[in-house]
C-alpha cells in the first residue's frame, strides 16, 4: 500500500533453490541423526559387520594377538562391553568368567570382552582382580562401541553361529544362570 | 485425583488452543469478526486453564505424591518446599508445561492490547501463537505427560496415565530428588529467565508472520513489537548471564562459559535477537532492510525452537544423558513446519519488502548497523557450524569429533573485537550520512585518551597484544559513550538554558532507547573486561596438601588447615568442607571453605568453590579430592581469575540499561497516539 | 700424601664438572629429576583432552572416575618421558579423534575450519554489493565517490541541530 519503489523483484530462482536445498538438507541431516539416536543399540536381526579386536597382552587366540568376529564363524559369540571405572560391571564380572569356564571346554561358545574408554593399567588390574581368562581387548578408537551404538556399560550382545545378533542385555547380569539360559537357546 | 484432574485440564487447554487457531484462521478467511473475537477469547482462556493444570502439578510436587512419575523423578522428601516448587521446571515434562504456561501468559497479554488500528493482524497473531501453544501442549499431553502415574500390574511397576486392567497405584517411599546441580538459587531463576526470553520472542515472530500474511509489510509490526522484543532480549540476555553465574558457582570448573552445545543453543537466538534489535532501528528511521528484519525475526524464532529441539530431543546428548526421548520426531515435525512455512512466506512477500529509500554512505549509522549485523551473523555461522559439524562428521565418516572451546575462541574473538570497535564508532556516525572526516573529528580525542590508557597498561599490567587491543577498545567505548552523554547534555544546556543535570536527565528521558542503548554499550564494555580477564589472564594450579602445607599462585598463598565431613540428615546431604587460610604477600586475608556436597538421594556430588572476589581478581578454590585420614591431605585446584567481577557488574548495569530503554512510558495511550502521528508523518516523506 | 691429596682434588673437580654437566642436561626436563609429574603438568595436557564418557567437559575438570584414570595415565606417560604430542596421539589412537578439543585437520574435517570463513566472506561480499547498489544513484549524481561529494555539506553539519531534530522526530 505504501510501496513506491519502482522495481519489485522477487527472489531469483537460483537463490530460492539454494535456500530450499540448504533447508531441506539441514532438516534431513538432523532427522537422520535423530533417527540414529532414537534407534538405540543395534537390535536382534540387524546385520553385524566384521570388526577387529586387539587383545591385551597375555591373551591369545590361536597364537594371534588380535581377533576378528569372522574368526569365530560357526561359534556363538558373547560380546561384553565393560570398563574398569564401571561399578555395575564388577557385579557381573565373576559370573561372566564362571560362564566362560563352563562353555570353554565345549568349544562352541566364545566370550569376548571389549574394554570401553579405559586406561590399560586399570583395565589389567580389573582383569586380574576378577581372574578373567576369556579374550579381552581395548575398544581402539571406540570403533566397536560405535558399531553397536552402545548406550553405556555394561552391555552384552549375543551373536549366534550364523553371525546374527539374537539377544541384547543392557546392564549387568544377575546370575550365571541368566547368561546360560540365553546361550542355551541357541545350543543344541 | 489431582493427577487426572491436571491431565484433564491440560487436555482441555489443548483443545481450546486448537479451537482458537482454527477459529482465527477461519474468521480471517471469511471476514467474520465474531469468529476472530471468539478465537481471541479462547486464547485468553488458555491462561487460566494452564495455570490450573500447573497448580495441580505444583500441588503434587509439594505434597510428595511419588506415585506420579514426574514427582518421583525430580523431588524427594528431604527437599525444602521452595525447591519442590522449582522442580516444576527441573525435568522435561514439567518444563514443557512451564513453557506452555509462559506462552499462555504472553499471548493473553498480547491479545488484551488495543487492536483497533491493527485488527487485521489479530487473527494471524492468534494463529501463530495458537500453533506454538498447541505444539507445546501436545507434547505434554501425548509424549511427556507430567501426570503419568506408577501402576502395579502383576507385580511389575509400569508408568501410565490411566489405570491398566487389574492395576493398583504404586507409590514409592521417596523420590529420586532433583539433580543437585539444579538445587542452586541461580538455577531457580536461570531457566525461567531463559524460557521467558525464548517464549517472548514468539510474539514479535507472530506479528512478523501476520505482517507477511496480510501483506501489511510496513514497519507497523516492528513498532508494535518493539518493546516486546526488547523485553524478550532482556530476559534472554539475563538468562544467559545467570546461567554463567550458576556455572561459575556450581559446576566447579573455574569458568562461566564452556562453549558447550547446549549453551550455544541458547546463545544463537541471542545473536540474531541482538542483530534484530539493531537493524529494526534502520527500518524505523530509514525504511530500509524490511526483508532483512523479517529474516532475522524468523531466524530468532527458528533458533529458539531449533535450540530447544537439539537439547531436548537427545540429538546432542551423550551416551549417559537421557536417550530415546519420545518427543523427538514430533518436535522434528514442528521444526520443519515452522522453518518451511516461514521461509515460503518471506519468499512470497519478497517484492513487497523492498526498501523505501536508499543508503547514502558507507559510514552512515545505518551502514555501521549493517556491519554490526554482519558480525553477529558471522558469530552465528561459527556457532551453528560448530554445533552441527559433529553430527555431519558422525553421519558421513562415522567418526565422532569434538568441537570445543579453542575452535570457538579462535573464530569468534576477532569478531567480538570488531563488534567492540563498532560500539565505539557507531554512536558518532549520523543517520543517512557520515564521512571519514566527520567520524575522525568526533573520535580522535577519545582515541588518543584510550591509547594513553593502553600505553599505561602496557607498562604496568600486561604486554599481551590481544589484551591490549581489547582494553583499548573497551576504554574507547566508555570514553566515546560518556562523551556522547556529555555533548548531548551540554548542547541542551546551551539551547534550553537548563542546568547540566536537568539537561542530561531530560535528554535521556526524551530518547530513552538511544541512551538506554548507550548504557548497555558501557555495560558490554565492562563485561568485556571480565571476559578478557578470565580468557587471557586466568591462572591455575593444583596440588595435594597435608594440613599446614601451602600452595602458591599469583602472589597468593593458600594454606590447608583442616577438613571436616558430616551428614545433614534433614536435607539428605553429606558435606565435606575444607578450611584454608589465604595470604597475599605474607599478609593474612582470611579463610575460604571449598566443599563437596554429596546428595544421598541422587548419589551425586556437587563441588562448591571457596571464592574470594575482588574487583582485581577472584581467588577460586575447589576441593577436588580428599583422603579419609586428614593427615594425608586434600587435593585443591586453585584458579586466579583476574577481573572477572566486572562481568557481573557489567551485567547489573546491563539490566539497568535495558529496563531504562524498555520501561513503558508514563501514559501509554499518549505514547500510542504519539507513535501514530510520527508514523503518519513519516509515510509521505518515505514515499516521495 | 701430597700425591694423594692432589688426586682427591682432581676427583673433586671431575665430580663437580660432571654434576654441572648433568644439571645442564636436565635443566630443561623437570621430569627426569623428579619422577612424579605434578598435577599442573598433568592438567596442561588434560585441559586439551575430552573424555567420551563426559562429553564436552575438559578432562582437567571432569570429576568422573574414568577421567581420573585418564589423568593418572597422563601422569605415568609424562613420567616415562613422553612428550605432549605423543600423549595426545596415544589418546587419539586409543579412543578416537573426539578426545581432541578440535577435529584434526584432515579430510572432511577441513570443512569445520573452512566453511565459516567462506560463508562470512560471502556475506561480506553480498553486503558490500548491496551497499554499492544502494549508494549508486548518489555516485552517478556527484560523479566521483558519493562520500567525497557529501563532505562539503557535512562540514556544516551542526551537531546540536541534528540532535534536536532527532529528538523532535521522536516526540
Amino acid at each position: 500500500m505504501i510501496e513506491t519503489t519502482p522495481q519489485k523483484r522477487g527472489v531469483p530462482l537460483w537463490v530460492q533453490i539454494v535456500i530450499w536445498v540448504f533447508l531441506v538438507g539441514l532438516l534431513a541431516l538432523v532427522g537422520v541423526i535423530l533417527g540414529k539416536r532414537q534407534q538405540g543399540t543395534v537390535q536382534p536381526g540387524d546385520a553385524i559387520p566384521d570388526f577387529t579386536l586387539p587383545l591385551f597382552s597375555g591373551y591369545e587366540y590361536e597364537g594371534k594377538s588380535e581377533v576378528k568376529l569372522s574368526d569365530f564363524e560357526g561359534k556363538l559369540v558373547v560380546l561384553n562391553f565393560w570398563a574398569s571405572w564401571c561399578k555395575p560391571c564388577e557385579q557381573e564380572a565373576a559370573e561372566l568368567e564362571e560362564a566362560w569356564k563352563f562353555y570353554e571346554p565345549g568349544g562352541e561358545v566364545i566370550f569376548l570382552g571389549v574394554d570401553y574408554v579405559d586406561t590399560e593399567p586399570e583395565a589389567r588390574a580389573y582383569l586380574k582382580k576378577f581372574g578373567i581368562t576369556f579374550f579381552n581387548g581395548p575398544d581402539m578408537g571406540t570403533k566397536i562401541s560405535q558399531l553397536f551404538r552402545i548406550r553405556g556399560v555394561p552391555e552384552t550382545y549375543f551373536i549366534d553361529q550364523n553371525g546374527a545378533l539374537y539377544y541384547v542385555k543392557i546392564g549387568p547380569f544377575l546370575s550365571v544362570d541368566e547368561i546360560k539360559s540365553i546361550i542355551d537357546q541357541k545350543l543344541q | 485425583m489431582f493427577a487426572e484432574f491436571g491431565y484433564g485440564v491440560l487436555l482441555v487447554s489443548l483443545i481450546v488452543a486448537i479451537y482458537s487457531g482454527l477459529a482465527a484462521v477461519y474468521g480471517a478467511m471469511n471476514k467474520s469478526a465474531a469468529l476472530v473475537e471468539s478465537a481471541r477469547r479462547a486464547m485468553l482462556l488458555t491462561f487460566p486453564l494452564i495455570s490450573v493444570a500447573a497448580a495441580a502439578l505444583i500441588y503434587l510436587l509439594i505434597n510428595d505424591h511419588y506415585e506420579v512419575a514426574f514427582v518421583y523423578e525430580v523431588t524427594s522428601r528431604s527437599m525444602p518446599t521452595y525447591l519442590k516448587v522449582t522442580a516444576w521446571w527441573g525435568g522435561q515434562a514439567g518444563s514443557l508445561v512451564f513453557w506452555s504456561w509462559l506462552l499462555a501468559v504472553f499471548t493473553s497479554a498480547v491479545t488484551l492490547r488495543k487492536w483497533d488500528r491493527d485488527i487485521e493482524f489479530l487473527p494471524w497473531v492468534i494463529l501463530v501463537s495458537a500453533i506454538t501453544l498447541t505444539f507445546f501442549l501436545g507434547m505434554t499431553v501425548f509424549f511427556e505427560n507430567p501426570f503419568t502415574r506408577f501402576w502395579l500390574v502383576n507385580g511389575n511397576v509400569e508408568p501410565s496415565m490411566f489405570a491398566p486392567a487389574n492395576a493398583t497405584v504404586f507409590t514409592p517411599q521417596d523420590g529420586q530428588g532433583l539433580n543437585p546441580l539444579l538445587r542452586h538459587p541461580g538455577m531457580v531463576i536461570h531457566p525461567p529467565m531463559l524460557y521467558l526470553g525464548f517464549v517472548s520472542y514468539v510474539i514479535p515472530y507472530a506479528f512478523a508472520m501476520a505482517a507477511l500474511i496480510t501483506g501489511r509489510t510496513d514497519d507497523r509490526w516492528i513498532r508494535i513489537t518493539r518493546r516486546w522484543s526488547l523485553w524478550a532480549w532482556l530476559f534472554l540476555s539475563f538468562g544467559l548471564v545467570l546461567g554463567g553465574r550458576w556455572a561459575y558457582d556450581v559446576l566447579g570448573w573455574g569458568g562461566y562459559w564452556g562453549w558447550d552445545p547446549v549453551e550455544i543453543a541458547a546463545f544463537m537466538p541471542w545473536l540474531t535477537g541482538t542483530a534484530f534489535l539493531h537493524s529494526v532501528m534502520i527500518q524505523e528511521k530509514r525504511g530500509l532492510l524490511k526483508q532483512w528484519n523479517m529474516i532475522l525475526i524468523i531466524l530468532t524464532y527458528a533458533l529458539v525452537i531449533f535450540g530447544t529441539f537439539l537439547t531436548r530431543s537427545g540429538v546432542l546428548s551423550s551416551v549417559h544423558a537421557f536417550a530415546n526421548s519420545p518427543i523427538g520426531p514430533f518436535f522434528m515435525g514442528f521444526v520443519s513446519l515452522t522453518f518451511i512455512v516461514s521461509v515460503a512466506l518471506v519468499i512470497w512477500r519478497w517484492p513487497q519488502l523492498q526498501a523505501e529509500t536508499e543508503m547514502k554512505s558507507m559510514l552512515s549509522r545505518e551502514a555501521l548497523f549493517l556491519l554490526n549485523n554482519l558480525l553477529f551473523m558471522s558469530i552465528l555461522v561459527v556457532c551453528f557450524w560448530g554445533v552441527i559439524f559433529p553430527l555431519i562428521s558422525e553421519l558421513f565418516t562415522g567418526q565422532k569429533v569434538t568441537v570445543g572451546p579453542p575452535f570457538y575462541e579462535r573464530a569468534t574473538s576477532p569478531l567480538f573485537a570488531a563488534l567492540l570497535f563498532l560500539m565505539a564508532v557507531a554512536p558518532l556516525s549520523a543517520w543517512g550520512h557520515s564521512t571519514v572526516q566527520t567520524l575522525g573529528k568526533a573520535i580522535w580525542k577519545s582515541a588518543i585518551a584510550a591509547l594513553a590508557v593502553t600505553v599505561a597498561l602496557f607498562f604496568t599490567y600486561t604486554q599481551n597484544i590481544g589484551a591490549l587491543i581489547g582494553f583499548f577498545l573497551i576504554v574507547l567505548i566508555v570514553l566515546v559513550t560518556f562523551h556522547e552523554f556529555w555533548r548531548g547534555a551540554r548542547a541542551r544546556q546551551k539551547t534550553q538554558g537548563e542546568n547540566f543535570f536537568t539537561a542530561l536527565a531530560r535528554l535521556m528521558g526524551r530518547n530513552r532507547r538511544r541512551y538506554g542503548g548507550y548504557i548497555i554499550h558501557i555495560s558490554m564494555a565492562l563485561m568485556a573486561i571480565g571476559i578478557l580477564g578470565i580468557e587471557i589472564f586466568q591462572k591455575q594450579t593444583q596440588g595435594t596438601l597435608a594440613a599446614g602445607e601451602k600452595l602458591e599462585i599469583a602472589g597468593y598463598t593458600v594454606e590447608y588447615r583442616e577438613l571436616a565431613s558430616w551428614d545433614n540428615q534433614g536435607e539428605g546431604v553429606n558435606y565435606t568442607r575444607a578450611v584454608v587460610n589465604v595470604y597475599e604477600d605474607g599478609i593474612y586475608l582470611g579463610q575460604l571453605t571449598p566443599r563437596i556436597d554429596y546428595y544421598y538421594d541422587s548419589q551425586q556430588n556437587m563441588t562448591i568453590p571457596g571464592n574470594r572476589s575482588t574487583l582485581r581478581d577472584d581467588l577460586y578454590i575447589l576441593l577436588v579430592d580428599w583422603q579419609p585420614v586428614s593427615s594425608i591431605g586434600a587435593t585443591f585446584k586453585i584458579y586466579v581469575n583476574p577481573l572477572v567481577n566486572w562481568l557481573w557488574i557489567g551485567s547489573l548495569l546491563f539490566l539497568v540499561g535495558v529496563i531504562f530503554a524498555a520501561w513503558p512510558d508514563n501514559d501509554p495511550s499518549e505514547e500510542h497516539a504519539r507513535r501514530n502521528i510520527t508514523r503518519d508523518n513519516r509515510q509521505p516523506s518515505a514515499a516521495d | 700424601m701430597n700425591k694423594r691429596k692432589l688426586q682427591i682434588t682432581n676427583y673433586g673437580v671431575l665430580a663437580f664438572a660432571l654434576a654441572l654437566l648433568l644439571a645442564g642436561l636436565f635443566a630443561g626436563s623437570a621430569f627426569a629429576q623428579d619422577n612424579t609429574p605434578t598435577d599442573d603438568e598433568v592438567n596442561v595436557i588434560a585441559k586439551q583432552l575430552y573424555c567420551p564418557v563426559c562429553e564436552n567437559t575438559p578432562l582437567d575438570v571432569c570429576p568422573t572416575e574414568a577421567c581420573r584414570q585418564w589423568r593418572e595415565l597422563i601422569r605415568s606417560q609424562l613420567a616415562e618421558g613422553m612428550t605432549e604430542d605423543q600423549i595426545k596421539q596415544y589418546f587419539v589412537d586409543n579412543y578416537g579423534a573426539r578426545v581432541l578439543a578440535e577435529p584434526p585437520r584432515t579430510g572432511l574435517n577441513w570443512l569445520v575450519y573452512l566453511l565459516p570463513p567462506a560463508i562470512i566472506l560471502l556475506g561480506a561480499f553480498f553486503l558490500f554489493r548491496s551497499f554499492r547498489e544502494w549508494t549508486k544513484p548518489k555516485v552517478e549524481a556527484t560523479g566521483v565517490g558519493g562520500e567525497r561529494g557529501e563532505t562539503s555539506s557535512l562540514k556544516k553539519d551542526d551537531y546540536v541541530a541534528r540532535l534536536e531534530e532527532e529528538l523532535k522526530k521522536r516526540k
